[in-house]
């Protein structure tokens, strides 16, 4: 037991060189290792989960260094849920990626996935803000390669963009250690759990500098407005399956604000009391309304999912603004339902957009499978703008029921329920657009002169993962009561700083 | 020595965000430099500054030292920025070969609304 939570960062990166360097002119092999070592990484997830769903606190030492000199790995149920989650969804994306062959249409799919995979699990389980900063380089730049995964004007363009905005993050994040570490001397998160709350107010104004720099940094990664708008560009020209997978990416950023800021500089702390929820609360709302604008106004059906996927991060921050234990459950709950439904709709865009060769917004003769895109399309938005049966009407349910504090409940229902409609309305107009008054038109004929060879249908390997997805909402809704349960159990875990803190640095605890 | 150290960390910070603001490849790959310059230096300052300090207890006399730990981060900040500028310029070619042009930003599509392909941010 004790060596397996090092496990979803080891296997990943011991798979990826081996898929690069071994198996890298061997497509077949490298695809059987790659899902090989994801069925792994899910099952490793599971057990992991099991160990911490009891509510102890297992901890690694990397090298048996004593915490707060060390670097510790740390499972509680928050990093078993996210390892779990990152699993999961990089299974459903791995699938589809090779049944639509996009792993084979540039270099190094599944090298630099693995990477990714191993960057993202070591971002969720390490409890050293530097290591988490080492963690975020190699996801990010195994996520600069898969963006400009198979290459094309627009995708490198956008890739660009996406680079330079995360090393100018990535500058920000070693400034804000850097203040961290100036005023506090320690970097590891639970000796920082000790060290701010004794910190006077009146002498810890670097700290409040450190927490708002941390803040801007893991919004970026969160796209919480105004940091925001690297987000659509990049996700509406990355290859569908790698934004599918980058629907964690997102959650990553959020997680660390969850996890920095209940622990370091939670509430009851007298340098940082109330910074945060100031500042997140209001820029999560703005983020909710620039969603749904955009869900609004775009034009081709990838950015509409990449904006519908900004309003999602808005909503789910609104609920970690509130700083409390149901706000944490409830945005837990919804950030669990945001990655699958994300994903699962860039997974239908690209089995639309590849059978009708454009992702603009117009009508087009319909495509062969007419009737089961629409179905699957109409169940996918259900699922992101919020409305029953899936688990997004739940989610938001129990977001909006965590917003009662007078202050903050008018402006958070107004803009989660008048952004929900947007969503819902944008989304109805391209459903309808794309697929309903598609079959007005004549279907198109393949045998017409010197049209393209007819793109042959959808096979149901390239199907299931968008279904799987969307069954996983399905059973996030049908079992909404023990899932929740486990939710209030975690945050529960989150707010209690003492039982972390005894955990990480108290003696006498298995390594 | 604080006002060298500081006034160099707000210069070459100064410099590398005006460099980024340039908004062409090369001049934000030197900003980003720059900035990465600056934070090794200000990540060398948290430590507090001692000139002439060895970085390791001696057992044998109560010397005062120079706090190891900053200079690890600055190593591993080093190694990283130094791999990511090598990315950086590499995906710049590319997309300067692939589009014929250096800039970081993206056009809005030229005035036809039938070629919204052209159209990167919709």
């Amino acid at each position: 037991m004790t060596h397996l939570i090092i496990l979803p960062v080891i296997l990943p990166a011991l798979l990826a060189p081996l898929i690069g360097f071994v198996m890298r002119h061997d497509m077949t092999l490298a695809r059987a290792a790659s899902v090989a070592g994801t069925v792994l990484l899910v099952v490793v997830a599971l057990i992991l989960l099991g160990a911490a769903a009891d509510g102890t606190t297992h901890v690694y030492r990397l090298g048996d260094w004593p915490a707060p000199f060390g670097i510790v790995l740390v499972l509680d149920r928050l990093s078993a849920l996210m390892v779990l989650l990152t699993a999961t969804l990089a299974l459903i994306v791995l699938i589809h990626a090779i049944a639509t062959g996009w792993d084979a249409r540039g270099w190094h799919f599944h090298a630099l996935f693995q990477f990714q995979l191993m960057g993202v699990c070591g971002a969720f389980l390490t409890g050293d803000v530097f290591n988490l900063f080492v963690f975020f380089e190699v996801l990010l730049i195994a996520s600069y390669g898969l963006m400009i995964h198979s290459g094309g004007k627009e995708r490198m363009r956008a890739g660009l963009q996406y680079v330079v905005m995360n090393l100018a993050g990535s500058t920000l994040f070693l400034f804000a250690l850097g203040t961290l570490y100036a005023s506090t001397g320690t970097l590891n998160i639970a000796d920082l759990a000790v060290r701010i709350p004794e910190i006077p107010a009146d002498e810890a104004a670097l700290v409040r500098v450190a927490a708002i720099l941390l803040m801007v940094v893991f919004a970026v990664k969160a796209a919480l407005f105004p940091v925001q708008f690297w987000l659509p560009a990049t996700y509406a020209n990355a290859p569908a399956p790698v934004a599918a997978l980058f629907a964690i990416m997102t959650k990553v950023g959020a997680y660390a604000i969850i996890r920095v800021h209940t622990l370091a500089f939670g509430p009851g702390v007298p340098g940082t009391d109330g910074l945060i929820g100031t500042w997140l609360f209001p820029a999560a709302i703005v983020t909710i309304a620039v969603g749904a604008f955009g869900v609004l106004g775009a034009r081709r059906l990838m950015p509409l999912i990449a904006f519908s996927v900004v309003g999602s991060m808005g909503t789910l921050l609104v609920a970690v603004a509130a700083f409390s234990s149901e706000g944490t459950s409830a945005a837990l709950y919804y950030m669990v339902h945001s990655t699958f439904a994300g994903a699962c709709l860039f997974l239908i865009a690209d089995l639309v957009v590849s059978q009708r060769r454009a992702d603009t917004l117009r009508t087009m003769p319909p495509t062969l499978q007419n009737g089961l895109f629409a179905a699957l399309f109409f169940a996918a938005a259900i699922g992101m703008a919020g409305m029953p049966p899936l688990s997004g009407f739940l989610g938001k349910l129990l977001v909006m029921d965590a917003l009662r504090d007078p202050g903050m409940m008018a402006w958070a229902w107004t803009a989660i329920l008048v952004g929900s409609l947007m969503t819902i309305v944008g989304f109805a107009r391209a459903g309808s657009t794309l697929f309903w008054k598609s079959t007005a038109l004549p279907a198109a004929d393949p045998a017409a002169a010197g049209g393209p060879t007819p793109v042959p249908p959808a096979t149901s390997a390239q199907i299931a993962p968008a279904m799987i997805a969307l069954a996983v909402l399905a059973g996030l809704a049908a079992f909404a009561g023990p899932v929740s349960g486990y939710l209030e159990d975690t945050s529960a875990q989150l707010f209690d700083r003492a039982g972390y803190v005894a955990a990480v640095l108290g003696p006498g605890e298995e390594g | 020595m604080e006002i060298v150290i500081a006034s160099t960390t707000g210069i070459l910070t100064a410099g590398g965000v005006y460099l980024i603001l340039r908004l062409r490849t090369f001049p934000v790959i030197l900003g980003l430099a720059l900035l990465s310059y600056a934070v090794n230096v200000f990540l060398f300052a948290s430590g507090r500054l001692a000139v002439d300090q060895s970085p390791v207890l001696s057992k044998y006399g109560d010397a005062t030292y120079t706090d190891p730990l900053p200079q690890a981060l600055v190593l591993t900040a080093i190694v990283i920025s130094f791999g990511m500028t090598a990315v950086l310029v590499m995906v710049g070619l590319s997309a300067y070969f692939e589009a014929e042009s250096d800039r970081i930003d993206i056009e809005p599509a030229p005035a036809g609304e039938d070629e919204p392909e052209e159209d990167a941010r919709a």
